[in-house]
């Protein structure tokens, strides 16, 4: 029973990040914009919520703080992508360079590291297996990871606001028509996009207690897999990262077994988003103005 | 079409073509002196040192011209991507592969094989290890539809992944993360030809990869494969209802990107270190989008793209002891989205210089 919880546990505590940034990488992609960029988002809002908290010593600053890192990064991709139609492609691989490059460079400033900053105040409660349901609790931003991508899913189907995203996501010129400002709507996916995203980020530093160079480490990409996966459903991809998480807490838990190289636990995501643009089990569709101006 | 429309026309082009990466270097220039300031230095003694580190001295230069030939290969592969209308992103993982193709075929062959026979059989193998990641998303998007952008980036996970679990067997020198060093098809640096150079990585791949970029250039401009490659490019819809199929072009582009990038593999592996290690490529893959952007997806232009941005990298290091050398990764990221966001905006405004006209 006890293993049964610990396993939940772990799973919860490793989908919260995929979570957060799965909910803002849906909201964006739903709305037409490319969400490459969520890699960046979450390591740029694991520095900021970092430094936040390092400042203040106080990890809701942090969690402020990473916030706000992630509006100013998904502005700037808003900006570059829809007021100046830069490819979405190609602003998202930049904006994770900028974040790498920024979160390098006012790390080895402000703390003289290139690897990780000192330790901050943060949330997360102690490792032992006893204390990890404990934990659950602890780290407020456990449950919000949870509820991210159910408010998304109510906010898209169920507001205004929601029905404007999908409208400017499927068919802009004609939301256009219908006085549908589709560059507000954007600007506001995007932002918020890279808010969540940056949530994501913040769980990490905060977490642990401290960022170290590169945290982030691809979380961003299997939160855009769980979003493909899902087929751009929140609710489906909430349980893609949940099916992810799993999969990865079953490899830590087996890592002593060896009874499955870990390289081939890693590779799950990336090859399941494949196989499902492919279509072997039900098409993966996007939203019909993705990439498109 | 007048005389006089002509030079115009032709005008226009050079201007879209040049002004775009000119922006970008402004923007990433006044991006660096903001970052050289936080700390409190003078702009234009970084600057200075950056330029004395990388093109003042031959080591230097050395170094610069080492990193020039990867970035010329991920650089060529994403330009050929471009310009089928395809976006590679899985340049990383191709030059992985070609670097593991190129050890793998070297550490096959006896000792004492004579270069001439080694060398291109293991430069065969950078380009198979390559070609075979490039295939598999040309077929997947003309096949199924699935889309290169993604497929590209899930497969550079799967296929490092991948890599990573064919050293960690009996592959790889215990304790390490590499192989054991080559028998055979090792190339000498170029610093045996030139003393200067003594020190630095540079070696002869840089000749070798050069001619790939001119060979390239021949295949996109003065083939009908090239030819149809460009059409597919520009309009997919056209260049089907001309007799060309889509598909086959599609992957026929992913397959020579993927290639070129895996030929990336030979500077390392036979030029540098003559071993395969894991790592080796990390990073080259998106800076090869910068280069073919900035290069504007001419296979000259790479080459000097692939320059400047092997100089931004080795001006890191040399400028390290006034500013963080981390500032030239943030400058990557500036000059891609300058780039990114001053291509439409350029074509834009001389489109409104021409209608005013």
């Amino acid at each position: 029973m006890s293993m049964v919880l610990a396993f939940l546990a772990q799973t919860l505590r490793i989908a919260v990040p995929y979570l957060f940034a799965a909910a803002g990488g849906v909201l964006a992609e739903r709305s037409g914009i490319i969400s490459l960029t969520l890699e960046g988002f979450m390591l740029g809002g694991a520095f900021s919520a970092m430094l936040g908290s390092y400042w203040s010593g106080n990890p809701w600053v942090g969690v402020l703080a990473g916030v706000v890192g992630g509006l100013v990064l998904g502005l700037v991709h808003a900006v570059a992508t829809i007021r100046y139609k830069a490819d979405q492609v190609v602003s998202g691989i930049a904006i994770n360079l900028l974040a790498v490059g920024l979160t390098r460079y006012f790390l080895k400033l402000v703390f003289d590291s290139s690897s990780n900053s000192p330790r901050v105040a943060g949330f997360s409660a102690g490792t032992s297996t006893t204390a990890l349901v404990a934990g659950l609790l602890h780290n407020p931003l456990i449950p919000l990871g949870l509820v991210a991508l159910p408010v998304v899913a109510w906010l898209m189907y169920r507001t205004p606001f929601g029905l404007r995203v999908r409208a400017v996501g499927e068919h802009p010129e004609a939301a256009a028509t219908l006085g549908v400002s589709v560059a507000r709507v954007r600007y506001v996916a995007v932002a918020l996009s890279g808010a969540l995203a940056a949530l994501g980020g913040t769980y990490l530093s905060l977490d642990q207690h401290q960022f170290t160079d590169g945290m982030s480490a691809g979380r961003g990409f299997i939160a855009l897999a769980a979003i493909i996966f899902g087929r751009w459903d929140p609710m489906r991809a909430a349980l893609a990262c949940l099916f992810f998480a799993a999969a990865e807490t079953l490899q830590i838990q087996l890592q002593a077994m060896q009874a499955i190289p870990s390289q081939f636990v890693q590779m799950i995501p990336y090859v399941l988003t494949i196989v499902a643009l492919v279509g072997v089990v039900g098409r993966a569709i996007p939203p019909a103005a993705l990439g498109r101006e | 079409m007048s005389a006089k429309g002509l030079p115009a026309a032709m005008r226009a082009r050079v201007a879209e073509a040049l002004l775009p990466p000119l922006v970008a270097l402004l923007v990433s220039i006044v991006a660096g002196d903001l970052l050289i300031l936080a700390v409190g230095q003078s702009p234009g003694a970084v600057y200075r040192m950056m330029l004395e580190g990388t093109w003042g001295n031959a080591y230097g230069f050395g170094q610069v011209l080492y990193k020039t030939t990867t970035l010329v290969c991920t650089g060529l592969a994403v330009a050929v991507g471009l310009r089928a209308g395809l976006f590679n992103i899985g340049a990383e993982g191709q030059l992985a592969a070609g670097g593991l193709g190129a050890a793998l075929v070297g550490l096959a062959l006896p000792a004492g094989t004579t270069a001439l026979l080694a060398v291109p059989l293991c430069t065969v193998a950078a380009l198979a290890g390559g070609g075979i990641v490039g295939y598999v998303p040309g077929v997947l998007r003309a096949r199924w539809g699935a889309h290169e952008v993604i497929t590209t980036i899930m497969l550079n996970f799967i296929v490092l992944a991948l890599l990573s679990w064919m050293l960690s067997g009996r592959l790889r020198v215990p304790e390490t993360l590499h192989t054991q060093a080559i028998r055979s098809g090792e190339l000498p640096r170029l610093a045996t030809w030139w003393a200067p150079f003594h020190g630095s990585a540079a070696n002869a791949s840089l000749l070798i990869v050069l001619a790939a970029a001119v060979a390239t250039s021949w295949y996109l401009f003065h083939t009908s494969r090239g030819y149809e490659l460009r059409a597919v490019g520009l309009q997919p819809e056209a260049a089907e209802s001309g007799g060309v199929s889509v598909g086959n072009t599609w992957i026929r582009a992913l397959t020579l990107s993927g290639a070129l990038a895996g030929l990336g593999g030979i500077n390392f592996v036979l030029g540098y270190e003559h071993y395969y290690e894991e790592g080796f490529a990390t990073g080259a893959g998106f800076l090869g989008i910068a280069v073919a952007l900035v290069g504007r997806s001419n296979p000259f232009g790479v080459v000097l793209a692939a320059l400047f941005f092997a100089t931004l990298s080795q001006g890191g290091l040399a400028i390290n002891a006034l500013v963080p050398k981390q500032m030239v990764d943030a400058l990557q990221g500036v000059v891609i989205l300058a780039m990114a966001a001053s291509v439409p905006e350029v074509r834009r405004l001389l489109a409104i210089g021409r209608s005013a006209r």
